[in-house]
């Protein structure tokens, strides 16, 4: 009895037990269902979202880069259709491993996979490193194939830049590339990430990186989570860039830097009229196609190395002592001050300032001067004995009218001032007093005196209009108008005679004359002295120690439309520069002429510059061999040019004291008749 | 006999009300499965309808065993498969690393499984064996336990906390059931309490605990261990009321989710079929189980009546920790979905669990046909 009593007792705690257990799987099975209800209905719209960006992957498509144009619509940067292929550093598993392959598949040489190699691993993780562009499609199709193998390499068909006129355009131009750490995080979007993008690096690119970008193309695909692309959803077009469309005259662009053949030097030519920059040519230079793809440690080292600085553009950054070219400004600082034009001087070859003698460059002296005379004869003394007698203030305050020290709102990445030196400028700078003999060096434009070329061809410009010509790159329909100088007619005329004289006349450049018919270039000679004449005599020996040749020009001489300024860096005298002008302007006027003469002097020289560059780099590549530094990210290499540039053109860092001998203003070299 | 149509005999003691409920739910199941193989019958939904096939012969045929057998088969039974977990163990110790399964030759044999109905039966034999006043003894407390504890131990040692987990549940509640007192369970609740952070500093492996890290906060490690979790709720979340599309899931498809057929099987079931497919399967589940207890109380005797309702226990407590592991209510321990998952331990032991509750209920039948 007991014993059943208990067992039906444990009966109903059964009962009572497996209820609890039921309820309990029961409330567990609500809950699932609420748990469930609540993840698929009410946060089903967070969930989608989540699960279609698993899905579709967004790939940007690199917009095409709007050209860039010269003044007649002819692209000086384009695109070009190009099979590319790209290292995407984190997606890698084996580097060195894909490296080696991807370099046998592009039959990479040994120097070419050091250099990638090194670039993977500094960039790795980040943004794309491009491996090489401009494939041909049977290497192109090798490396698809591959794939499987080659995880993180990315092959795709898309643009590159394309500058048709190479390294003629260089400086001015610039060069893209893809977008380094420092660009990213200034501008932290996924385009510059996507593999194929290139962005603005120096120069116009640079500048105008916003407007000729674009907005990039965007594809759509499915993928899977190992990022397998199933299929393509969809794909919006990208839309490209805006053209820039330059003053620059094209053709004449490349024919000054092809002139300039192997000098270091620079060409510019201004329209007069509209302040249109035609040309502003400064070589030796990089070709921006191959430096579009990075810099390999190959070219880098060969740039460096080379002591004619390809990498700066000496338009802008180049600074040099204007020398004699500075004299028709003082000559207008003179007629400014009302000094009569016909009043001479007598020049015997040299003048005592103090306790120095002064030399004129033609140790016999010019006989009695006038300021024509000193103008076109490039006469010294004349003008260490006038300049003393207005003193420094107006000269300087000449100097700065015309476009020296001056900068100019133009689209470039960074443009040198230059020195006009003064009095206040001189106690500023050294604590010493202004002493007549700064004011001697500085009328013939050496001394403290440093200008770039752009402020020279501004300089001519001014002199040839008496108009404030200001310099514009950007193409505009729109004549602007200059306000004038308040220089009379007389003068203007007289300052353009004398200028005519110098070629067309007695003067020191008589083989600039043009050989166009009915066209009278005017101009002015300068030759600017680099040392002392105890180190060198400015036209021989060290390459470095040569006088830079200098020339400002502007024609037809009556009637100026163009205006410009050649340097050529140690060329020896200006009789390196004139020539170059000459040819320039000559090519302005009458193409065929003018490329007749440059193809008779290319013929010598051994190619075109783009030439001359492929060989210079083919030698340099098989005589370095593998062991040279790695190259530097572009960026720190461009400031590195600016620095240097700086340095070189710096003031002297102790005044001088020494009293300047000039040299001979006329000496083309090989031609001893200077006049 | 009260049906108004007579039926054969075999047809009407065919245990249709569960059978027919399990075919659905493996027939969907195998749907699903097709789909996680990206459209194809092989390799998951064909071996799982044909397992489904064989342990439901294996199932039907243990339903037919008479209580005898059972009652006495329990404890050589019991001992059987602790021996083949002492070997599991013994061979994985020789051959240099864990090792959960016997070689077979035609199947893998994970003793482990076996042990989860095992386990029952052991304990409702005991429990029958005890004499009803010694219920609040120590004694009904203690050997259960130390039944609990030995295979618990040897699988925890393979180590399988997942498989351990079930074990003990299905154990403790036939205790629960057998009657024995309260209060004791709610010590070992108290117990229990002090006892999971400290199994967690000391007893967890790195990787379980950082399981259950994640659980806790998925989003800590979205690449990393969270991904499951994460990746599951997308699934499940994304797929709304009516799902998909059968084929249509994008999570499963495109191997966002993983394991889509194993453990993460709801998952891809849900993505596809939405909240609707997701309320079918529990009310499926819900269909059984409660056919399970509803075998247990008929049931004429204690042991029967423990037996069924562990073994409907054991069912439960892997849809239970499944679902809600995928459903991000559960750390990730690596149970499958019964029925639905691919997978031949998980078929077996669900299906032997199944055949135990039919046997129960063919027993209930004699007994009410006898006393009537």
């Amino acid at each position: 009895m007991n014993r059943k009593l208990t067992s039906n007792s444990l009966k109903q705690t059964f009962d009572r037990r497996s209820f609890v257990v039921g309820a309990v799987q029961g409330g567990i099975g609500c809950l699932l269902a609420a748990r469930m209800g609540y993840i698929a209905v009410a946060e089903n719209e967070k969930y989608e979202m989540e699960a279609e960006s698993n899905r579709v992957n967004l790939t940007l498509i690199p917009p095409r880069r709007g050209w860039i144009l010269d003044r007649d619509g002819s692209p000086l940067a384009s695109n070009r259709a190009d099979f590319r292929v790209d290292i995407i550093p984190e997606r890698l598993h084996d580097p060195e491993h894909t490296v080696e392959l991807l370099g046998e598949l592009l039959e990479f040489t040994e120097v070419e996979k050091i250099d990638l190699l090194e670039r993977v691993e500094q960039s790795r993780g980040f943004a794309a490193v491009p491996v090489a562009s401009g494939l041909e499609f049977d290497k192109f199709a090798a490396v698809s194939v591959r794939l499987p193998e080659l995880p993180g390499v990315v092959p795709q068909r898309g643009f590159s830049r394309f500058y048709p006129t190479g390294a003629s355009v260089g400086h001015l131009i610039g060069y893209v590339g893809a977008p380094s750490r420092e660009e990213y995080e200034e501008e932290p979007q996924p385009l510059l990430l996507t593999p194929g993008f290139k962005m603005g690096k120096d120069g116009l690119e640079q500048q105008f990186e916003q407007t000729l970008r674009g907005i990039p193309g965007a594809r759509r695909v499915e993928v899977t989570a190992s990022g397998r692309i199933v299929r393509d959803l969809e794909t919006r077009e990208d839309v490209q860039g805006q053209a820039v469309r330059l003053t620059i005259d094209g053709p004449l662009q490349d024919y000054a830097a092809r002139r300039l053949g192997l000098e270091s030097g620079s060409v510019v030519v201004m329209d007069c009229v509209t302040g249109d920059l035609l040309c502003m040519a400064s070589m030796p230079s990089f070709d921006p196609n191959s430096f579009s793809d990075g810099i390999g440690r190959l070219e880098y080292s060969m740039l460096s190395e080379n002591d004619r600085v390809p990498l700066r553009n000496k338009v802008l950054q180049g600074l040099y002592p204007p020398g004699s070219t500075v004299k028709p400004t003082v000559g207008m600082a003179l007629l400014g001050e009302g000094i009569d034009p016909d009043e001479t001087v007598s020049c015997s070859g040299g003048l005592r300032v103090g306790d120095r003698v002064f030399r004129c460059w033609n140790r016999r002296g010019h006989g009695q001067t006038n300021l024509a005379k000193a103008i076109y004869q490039s006469c010294d003394v004349y003008f260490y004995s006038m300049a003393q007698r207005i003193g420094m203030w107006p000269i300087a305050d000449a100097c700065k009218r015309y476009g020296m020290q001056q900068q100019f709102d133009l689209p470039v990445v960074s443009q040198f001032y230059g020195t006009v030196p003064d009095p206040d400028w001189k106690q500023e700078k050294y604590g010493r007093e202004w002493q007549a003999f700064d004011t001697v060096n500085a009328t013939i434009g050496q001394g403290y005196m440093l200008a770039s070329p752009l402020q020279l061809a501004v300089m001519a410009s001014r002199l040839a209009t008496s108009e404030i010509v200001t310099p514009r790159l950007q193409f505009s329909n729109t004549v602007p108008q200059f306000s004038g100088m308040g220089v009379s007619n007389e003068y203007k005329n007289y300052i353009r005679q004398a200028m005519s004289d110098v070629v067309n006349g007695p003067g020191t450049a008589g083989r600039a004359r043009l050989p166009v018919d009915d066209v009278l270039m005017a101009g002015k000679t300068g030759t600017a002295q680099v040392v002392g004449l105890n180190i060198s005599d400015g036209r021989s020996g060290p390459w470095r120690y040569r006088d830079h040749g200098l020339f400002i020009f502007f024609a037809p001489f009556d009637n100026p439309r163009y205006a410009g300024a050649v340097v050529i860096e140690h060329g020896g005298g200006s009789g390196s520069a004139y020539p170059v002008a000459r040819d320039v302007m000559t090519f302005l006027f009458d193409p065929q002429r003018g490329l007749d003469a440059l193809h008779n002097l290319e013929r010598q020289w051994g190619g075109t510059a783009q030439q001359r560059l492929d060989r210079q780099y083919a030698e340099y590549a098989s005589a370095a061999g593998v062991d040279l530094p790695p190259a530097p990210p572009p960026v720190t290499l461009a400031r590195q040019v600016d620095a240097e540039a700086r340095a070189a053109a710096a003031e002297p860092r102790e005044a001088d004291t020494n009293a300047f001998t000039p040299r001979d203003e006329a000496n083309p070299r090989g031609d001893g008749t200077s006049t | 006999m009260k049906g108004t149509v007579a039926l054969p005999a075999p047809i009407a003691e065919f245990p249709w009300r569960v059978v027919l409920p399990l075919t659905l739910l493996v027939a969907f199941g195998a749907a699903v499965l097709h789909s996680a193989a990206g459209g194809s019958m092989s390799p998951y939904a064909s071996s799982h309808l044909i397992r489904y096939g064989v342990f439901l012969i294996v199932a039907l045929v243990i339903s037919y065993f008479p209580q005898d057998w059972a009652r006495f088969a329990a404890l050589p039974g019991y001992i059987a498969v602790v021996l083949l977990l002492v070997a599991v163990e013994a061979m994985g110790q020789m051959g240099g690393g864990s090792q959960r399964w016997l070689e077979l030759g035609f199947m893998r044999l994970q003793p482990s499984e076996v042990m989860k109905p095992g386990i029952v039966l052991i304990l409702a034999a005991f429990f029958h064996t005890l004499p009803v006043g010694m219920i609040n003894s120590w004694r009904a407390l203690l050997v259960p336990l130390g039944l609990i504890a030995i295979p618990m131990a040897l699988v925890l040692l393979q180590p399988d906390l997942g498989t351990s987990l079930a074990i003990a549940f299905g154990g403790v509640v036939v205790m629960f059931l057998a009657g024995i007192p309260q209060k004791w369970f709610i010590g070992g609740g108290i117990a229990a309490i002090v006892a999971v952070p400290l199994a967690y500093m000391f007893a967890l492996k790195p990787y379980q605990q950082q399981r259950v890290l994640t659980f806790l906060d998925p989003a800590s490690d979205p690449q990393g261990s969270g991904y499951h979790i994460i990746q599951s709720q997308i699934a499940i979340g994304s797929g709304g009321i009516s799902g998909k599309g059968f084929g249509e899931g994008s999570q499963s498809q495109l191997d966002y989710l993983p394991e889509p057929h194993t453990d993460f099987v709801f998952a891809t079931m849900a993505e596809e079929w939405g909240l609707l497919g997701g309320l079918l399967v529990l009310l499926i589940f819900g269909i059984v189980l409660r056919w399970g207890l509803i075998v247990a109380r008929d049931a004429q005797d204690r042991f029967s009546r423990l037996l069924a309702g562990g073994l409907t226990a054991t069912i439960f407590f892997y849809v239970a920790v499944n679902l809600m592991m995928v459903m991000g209510l559960a750390p990730v321990v690596g149970i499958p979905l019964p029925f639905m998952s691919h997978g031949g331990s998980s078929m077996m032991t669900n299906m032997l669990c199944v055949g135990g509750i039919m046997m129960v209920e063919r027993w209930n039948r004699r007994n009410r046909q006898s006393n009537l």
